[in-house]
C-alpha cells in the first residue's frame, strides 16, 4: 500500500462533506467487512449514492467520482454521473484524459474507461489526435493484443484523422510480433480504409509479397495466409488463381513441411476455384499423399492430406472432400 | 479427467448468491443482473432452478426498472441494454414475462436503434455488435421484433464481417469468438443466415480448436472456457458443431472443474467464475 493511501481520510470525518447523509446500497443484509479498504469503498460508495439522488454536480461531487473510480473503475453509473458533472461544471478535459490515463494503466480492458475516454475526445476533437494515438501505443505497449485499445484507435483514425504513419505502426507491430492477428487486422484496416493509400486494388501488389513474406518466415501463422486470401475479393477469384506468387508460395512451403494445413487448405482452394496446377505441384502432392498420380483426383488426395494432418478438423475436411465442386482437377 | 461434479456447482452458485458482503461482490454490485441471468441458466440446465426463491428474485429484478423501460445492473445503477436483456432473460426463465409492460420495455430497446442499424448500449451512445445482439434478443424475446428496421440492423452487423469470415464489435474491428457469436444469434434470429458463407465463418470457428483441445476466441490467443461457449453455440446455429473434435473439447472443460469446492474455471487450475459454470 502506497503513502497516499494510509494516509486517506473518511468522507465522515471530512469538514466539506459533513452535510452529507451517507445512503447504504439497499440489495440486502450488509455485515460489517474487517478489511480497511472495503470499509472505504463502501464508505465511499454511501457518500456517492447520497450525491447521486440529490443530483449535486458539483466540484466536490467531482472529487468523490476520482476516489470511488479509482477504488471501483468497473461502476458504469458512477462514470455517466461523472460526465454529467464534468458537463455541468464545463471542466477541463485535458485534465480528464490525465485522470483516465491514470486509471487506464491498471485497467485497460474495462469498458467504461474506453467508453469515457471516447465521449472526452470526441469533445476536445481533431487537437488530441495526435494524443490518442499515443495513448493506445502506450496500452498497446503493455498488451499489443488489447481489443479496445483496438477500437479506440479505428475510432480515433476515422473520426480525428491520423492515418499518416498508422500502415509503418503496423509494421513495427508485426516486425515485434508476427503472430499478433490483431495487428495483421489493423494493417488491412489502413490499406482497405486509409483516404492516402488509394484502396485494396492499389495496395494489393505489395500486399501479396509482404504476406508471403511472412509466411515464409513462419508458415504456422494462421494470420498472414488469412490476410493473403483477403487480398482477393469474393468476387475477384480469377486474379486470385491467376496470381501465380500465390501458388508458388504453398508450393514452396509444401517442399519443405509436408504437414503445413494452411498451405493444404489454400492450395485446395484455389483448386477447388479452377487452378490448373504445375507439374511441380501436382508431383508434391502424390508425393506427400504417397500413391501414384493415375486416376487420382488431386483436390481429393489435397483433402485426404489434410485429414491427417489436421486430425483435429478432421470431420471438416471429410465433409469438403464430399463438397467439391464437380469437374476440378 | 472424469465427470461433471453437478451438486458441487449447484452449492457454488448458490453460495455466490448469498455472499452479498464479499468484496468481490461489492465491487460486482452494478453488474448484478447479469450475474443472476448465468447463475440462474446454469442452475436451470442442471435442473435445479427450484433451489431458489422465485418471487424474491422477480421483485429484485423490477425494482431495477427504470420509468424509460430499461433496467439498470442493481436497485438504483442507470438503464443499460446489457442489464435490460439480463432481466427479461431471467423473467423469462421463470416464466414471469406477464410482470412487464412489454410495450415499454420494447419501445426503450427501438430507442436505442441508430440510423445505420446499429445499436447504442444506452443514452451515452457507445456502439458494438453486442447491443445488436442484445437488442434483437431482448426485443424477439418480448414478440416485438417490428418495432425495430430489421434490414437496417442485419446490414450493420453484415459491415462488421471481415476477410476471414468472422466478425468485430465495429467495422474493421478484429473478428472475435465473443462478437461472432452475438452477430450470428442476431442473424439467426432475424432468419438472416443466408447471408454469410456459413462454411467459411465454420471453418474459422473450429480453427479455434488448439491442441489441448480448448477452444480460443482470435488466432494465437490461449483457450478459455467462456469460449466452449460463444464458439460452441454460433457453429450449432450455423449447423457446423460436427467440425470440432469433441471428445478433445470435454476433456478440456471437466480439467477445468474445481471438484472439491465446485465451480469451473477459464483454463485448468485457474480460479472458478461463476459465469463459465453455463
Amino acid at each position: 500500500m502506497d503513502s497516499d493511501e494510509e494516509e486517506r481520510i473518511p468522507f465522515r470525518k471530512r469538514k466539506e462533506w459533513s452535510d452529507i447523509k451517507p445512503v447504504p446500497q439497499d440489495d440486502g443484509p450488509g455485515p460489517v467487512v474487517p478489511i480497511a479498504y472495503e470499509e472505504d469503498f463502501i464508505e465511499a460508495m454511501d457518500y456517492f449514492r447520497a450525491i447521486f439522488l440529490a443530483d449535486e454536480r458539483s466540484p466536490r461531487s467531482l472529487a468523490l467520482t476520482s476516489e470511488v473510480i479509482t477504488m471501483n473503475p468497473g461502476n458504469y453509473t458512477v462514470w455517466y454521473f461523472r460526465r454529467l458533472i464534468l458537463e455541468t461544471l464545463s471542466a477541463d478535459l485535458h485534465k480528464e484524459m490525465s485522470f483516465i490515463e491514470r486509471i487506464a494503466e491498471s485497467n485497460s480492458k474495462n469498458y467504461q474507461i474506453w467508453h469515457h475516454r471516447r465521449w472526452a475526445a470526441e469533445k476536445l476533437g481533431a487537437e488530441v489526435t495526435e494524443m490518442e494515438l499515443e495513448f493506445t501505443e502506450k496500452i498497446l505497449g503493455l498488451d499489443a493484443k488489447n481489443y479496445h485499445a483496438w477500437s479506440h484507435r479505428q475510432w480515433v483514425l476515422q473520426a480525428l484523422g491520423g492515418w499518416e504513419d498508422e500502415l509503418q505502426y503496423c509494421q513495427q507491430l508485426l516486425e515485434d510480433d508476427i503472430f499478433n492477428n490483431s495487428a495483421w487486422n489493423q494493417r488491412y484496416f489502413v490499406i482497405t480504409r486509409s483516404p492516402q493509400l488509394g484502396g485494396l486494388q492499389a495496395m494489393r501488389d505489395f500486399e501479396v509479397d509482404y504476406a508471403i513474406e511472412a509466411i515464409r518466415v513462419n508458415p504456422e501463422n494462421e494470420s498472414p495466409w488469412r490476410y493473403l486470401r483477403g487480398l482477393y475479393n469474393k468476387g475477384d477469384t480469377q486474379s486470385l488463381i491467376e496470381d501465380s506468387r500465390v501458388s508458388q508460395a504453398c508450393l514452396d512451403v509444401l517442399k519443405n513441411n509436408g504437414t503445413c494445413a494452411f498451405a493444404w487448405s489454400l492450395l485446395l482452394d484455389l483448386l477447388c476455384k479452377g487452378l490448373k496446377p504445375s507439374g511441380g505441384l501436382s508431383e508434391r502432392v502424390f508425393e506427400v499423399a504417397a500413391c501414384s498420380s493415375s486416376n487420382v483426383n488431386l483436390a481429393e488426395t489435397v483433402c485426404s492430406i489434410l485429414q491427417r494432418v489436421d486430425s483435429m478438423r478432421s470431420s471438416y475436411w471429410e465433409w469438403r472432400k464430399h463438397n467439391l465442386p464437380p469437374q476440378i482437377c | 479427467m472424469g465427470d461433471l461434479v453437478v451438486d458441487k456447482h449447484v452449492q457454488y452458485i448458490l453460495s455466490v448468491e448469498k455472499k452479498k458482503d464479499s468484496f468481490e461482490s461489492l465491487v460486482m454490485e452494478h453488474l448484478r443482473m447479469n450475474g443472476a441471468y448465468w447463475g440462474l441458466t446454469a442452475l436451470d440446465l442442471m435442473g435445479k432452478l427450484g433451489a431458489v426463491d422465485r418471487d424474491m428474485v422477480v421483485s429484485w429484478v423490477l425494482k431495477c426498472q427504470h420509468d424509460c423501460g430499461g433496467f439498470g445492473g442493481n436497485i438504483g445503477h442507470d438503464p443499460h441494454i446489457l442489464y435490460t436483456l439480463s432481466a427479461v432473460q431471467v423473467l423469462v426463465l421463470f416464466d414471469r414475462i406477464d410482470v412487464l409492460d412489454i410495450d415499454k420495455v420494447a419501445d426503450y430497446i427501438a430507442r436505442l436503434q441508430n440510423e445505420d442499424g446499429s445499436f447504442s448500449g444506452d443514452k451515452w451512445g457507445e456502439i458494438d455488435t453486442r447491443f445488436s445482439y442484445n437488442a434483437i434478443c431482448c426485443i424477439a424475446l418480448l414478440h416485438r421484433l417490428d418495432k425495430i428496421n430489421i434490414e437496417k440492423a442485419v446490414s450493420f452487423i453484415l459491415r462488421c464481417k471481415n476477410l476471414d469470415g468472422g466478425f468485430g464489435c465495429t467495422p474493421g474491428g478484429e473478428s472475435h469468438a465473443g462478437q461472432v457469436f452475438c452477430c450470428v444469434g442476431a442473424l439467426a434470429i432475424t432468419g438472416s443466415l443466408n447471408l454469410i458463407d456459413k462454411d467459411f465463418l465454420g471453418w474459422w470457428l473450429c480453427e479455434r480448436q488448439v491442441k489441448s483441445g480448448g477452444l480460443n476466441g482470435r488466432p494465437e490467443k490461449l483457450p478459455d472456457v467462456c469460449y466452449s461457449w460463444w464458439v460452441l453455440s454460433s457453429l450449432i446455429m450455423i449447423n457446423r458443431v460436427q467440425w470440432i473434435d469433441r471428445d478433445k473439447l470435454k476433456t478440456f472443460i471437466l480439467e477445468c472443474q474445481d471438484k472439491e469446492n465446485g465451480g469451473i474455471s477459464d483454463r485448468p487450475d485457474d480460479a472458478v467464475d461463476v459465469s463459465l459454470c453455463v
